[in-house]
């Protein structure tokens, strides 16, 4: 244990995801040994986040604005919506740079453990905007665990009657890897989705 | 395959333990409350990352330690391998196959194959169903590791629904739309909970119909006359009725290619999905899940009568015997023997039972066993000896 000021940032850094005890000590006298400029920058930028950050009211991925950049994006494929738990599945989704549709946070995925039910996903803004028909396609991206494929499977059967193209990302071997590394569930997941080779 | 060596530290009593084994018999004997079974049990807890006296690992932790560490070499034809197992109450075990740590512990499972007969398996006859449910699902995995997964995701589907259900009961006061929302929700569960639960139905039932006529045998071997001991599964859902709300061109379909293990699955899944649309008002108004694999129960009979009621305590006795023999016959069967560990059995057993079941394990690749009194092991099971005195472990023979 430390004197009372530094304790308390030891104390919470540690309440942050992937920094345990040791990691938050590190990080404090670090920080206690940087240039004074360079902290402050960081608490600005801590500060700023949380008073600038704001959530898209269409798709519900972070922005500064009222709206997202890919949702004020004129380019963007207006016919295609990928729906992802969370906002850093979109960064994620992004790096591929070949998805040009829009996305939909949903915020998480069904897990009535934890008490999350469909009213509590921004599954109804979905349907709203599912509404007016120019959506043609909607793609599943949700995690492929339990609860995403539970979500998936719920939206899945929600908008059936509307007659979209709905799809879900296939799950297998991952590229650039070996056979024998692979868990036995994915490979069994890859042995079902296999698909004809065509030469 | 066998143990070549077993050191525990701060594992139960002991604080340290280091012991090297050969292959045959080795008996651990001493007075009670000395630690011949926390031996044994750390060897159960390798194979299976299970004890078979606790259900948590923290009573596996000696007072006053923070973990307990658990090392077994152990050779099969495949060569030998060292396992390492860090025993963290509480948090996730650490677990190291040849030095290299495993990022999924179940992974170590198959390793090392045990058959662990004990005081505690009374309770396969005597206990409630979820005993011998646990039986069967930890043979399943001794067979098929690929099973540690199935069983894992069933629980977890089954978690997910049951907390949907108790909430949905707190909630059935509500509108018709609230109620059509949690219907949609469920129908979701139902589907995953069939389709993980089929899997796990249909690989019991396989079991049991293979366990079947060994523990008829063994049930004889070990009583030494006819005694007709049986084993049956039975599921907690009858055959739907013909014309049920399921999707009966599936089954149809389903029943064309009976005989695979694919189309069990089909009719499986079908039939708790089934069983599942008709259990659906009775289920919301009582907030638990009624159907599945979680409420099957493996019947166990003697002369056709219901063993659990029944039986008297040396029949009960005999019979969960003949489980176990069974088990290892079965896992025994083209393969390699398992480690077959007796742990404080013959005490309970009259001369003319001890000596058969001696008989029937003495040719096994290797055989630990426990007793208080060197004397109740019976002459066919010779081999290593060690006694345990005032914590210490000495080589006797």
């Amino acid at each position: 244990m430390y004197e009372g000021v530094i304790q308390h940032l030891i104390d919470e850094l540690g309440r942050l995801p992937g920094v345990g005890p040791k990691g938050a000590q590190r990080i404090a006298f670090h920080l206690l040994a940087a240039d004074p400029e360079d902290v402050k920058r960081l608490a600005a930028a801590l500060v700023e986040v949380t008073e600038r950050v704001r959530f898209c009211r269409t798709c519900g991925n972070v922005a500064e604005a009222d709206e997202c950049r890919i949702c004020l994006d004129p380019r963007r494929d207006l016919s295609v919506i990928c729906v992802v738990e969370e906002p850093k599945d979109v960064a994620a989704i992004e790096k591929i740079r070949e998805f040009r549709g829009r996305y939909h946070v949903l915020g998480g995925a069904i897990s009535p453990i934890d008490g999350v039910g469909p009213d509590e996903l921004r599954i109804r803004e979905l349907m709203t905007r599912l509404s007016d028909g120019t959506v043609t396609e909607l793609i599943l991206a949700t995690d492929p665990n339990l609860e995403g494929e539970a979500t998936a499977t719920y939206l899945a059967r929600l908008v059936k009657p509307m007659g979209l193209r709905v799809t879900r990302p296939a799950s297998g071997l991952p590229v650039g890897g070996d056979l024998e590394y692979a868990d036995e569930v994915t490979l069994g997941r890859a042995f079902e989705g296999r698909r004809l080779l065509d030469v | 395959m066998y143990l070549t060596r077993l050191a525990l530290t701060d594992f139960r009593s002991w604080a340290v333990a280091d012991v090297s084994l050969e292959p045959g018999v080795t008996v651990f004997s001493g007075p009670n409350g000395e630690g011949k079974t926390n031996l044994v049990e750390a060897v159960g807890y390798v194979a299976t990352l299970g004890s078979h006296r606790a259900a948590q690992d923290a009573p596996l932790v000696r007072r006053g330690a923070e973990r307990a560490v658990l090392r077994a070499a152990v050779t099969s034809t495949d060569g030998s391998s060292i396992l390492e197992i860090e025993v963290n109450p509480g948090r996730a075990n650490r677990v190291r196959l040849n030095r290299a740590p495993l990022t999924r512990p179940r992974e170590i499972l198959g390793v090392l194959r045990t058959v662990l007969f004990a005081p505690e398996d009374l309770a396969l006859v005597k206990g409630d169903p979820g005993e011998r449910r646990r039986f069967l699902d930890d043979l399943l995995v001794a067979m098929a590791p690929r099973y540690a997964a199935v069983r894992g995701d069933y629980d977890r589907v089954l978690r997910q629904r049951s907390a949907l259900l108790k909430s949905a009961g707190l909630k059935s006061g509500r509108s018709a739309q609230a109620r059509d929302a949690i219907a949609a929700t469920l129908d979701v569960w139902d589907a995953h909970l069939a389709r993980t639960g089929a899997e796990l139905l249909v690989g019991r039932e396989r079991l049991v119909r293979a366990l079947r006529p060994l523990v008829e045998r063994s049930y004889t071997a070990v009583v030494g006359a006819q005694g007709p001991a049986a084993i049956a599964y039975r599921r907690s859902f009858g055959e739907a009725a013909p014309g049920g709300t399921g999707n009966t061109a599936e089954r149809q379909n389903a029943e064309k290619s009976a005989g695979t293990r694919g189309a069990e699955l089909g009719m499986a899944e079908a039939g708790l999905r089934d069983a599942l649309a008709d259990a659906r008002t009775s289920e919301l108004d009582r907030g638990v899940c009624l159907v599945g694999p979680h409420r099957d129960e493996l019947e166990l009979f003697i002369r056709e009568m219901p063993a659990r009621g029944y039986a008297s305590h040396g029949e009960s006795w005999s019979l969960a015997l003949a489980l176990r023999l069974a088990s290892f016959d079965l896992l025994r069967a083209g393969r390699e023997d398992p480690v077959l560990i007796l742990d404080d059995v013959f005490a309970e057993l009259d001369a003319g039972r001890r000596d058969r079941l001696a008989a029937l394990v003495a040719g096994a690749e290797q055989v630990l066993v426990t007793a208080a009194a060197p004397a109740d092991v019976p002459p066919v099971l010779a081999g290593a000896r060690f006694t345990i005195s005032g914590g210490v472990l000495t080589r006797a023979g």
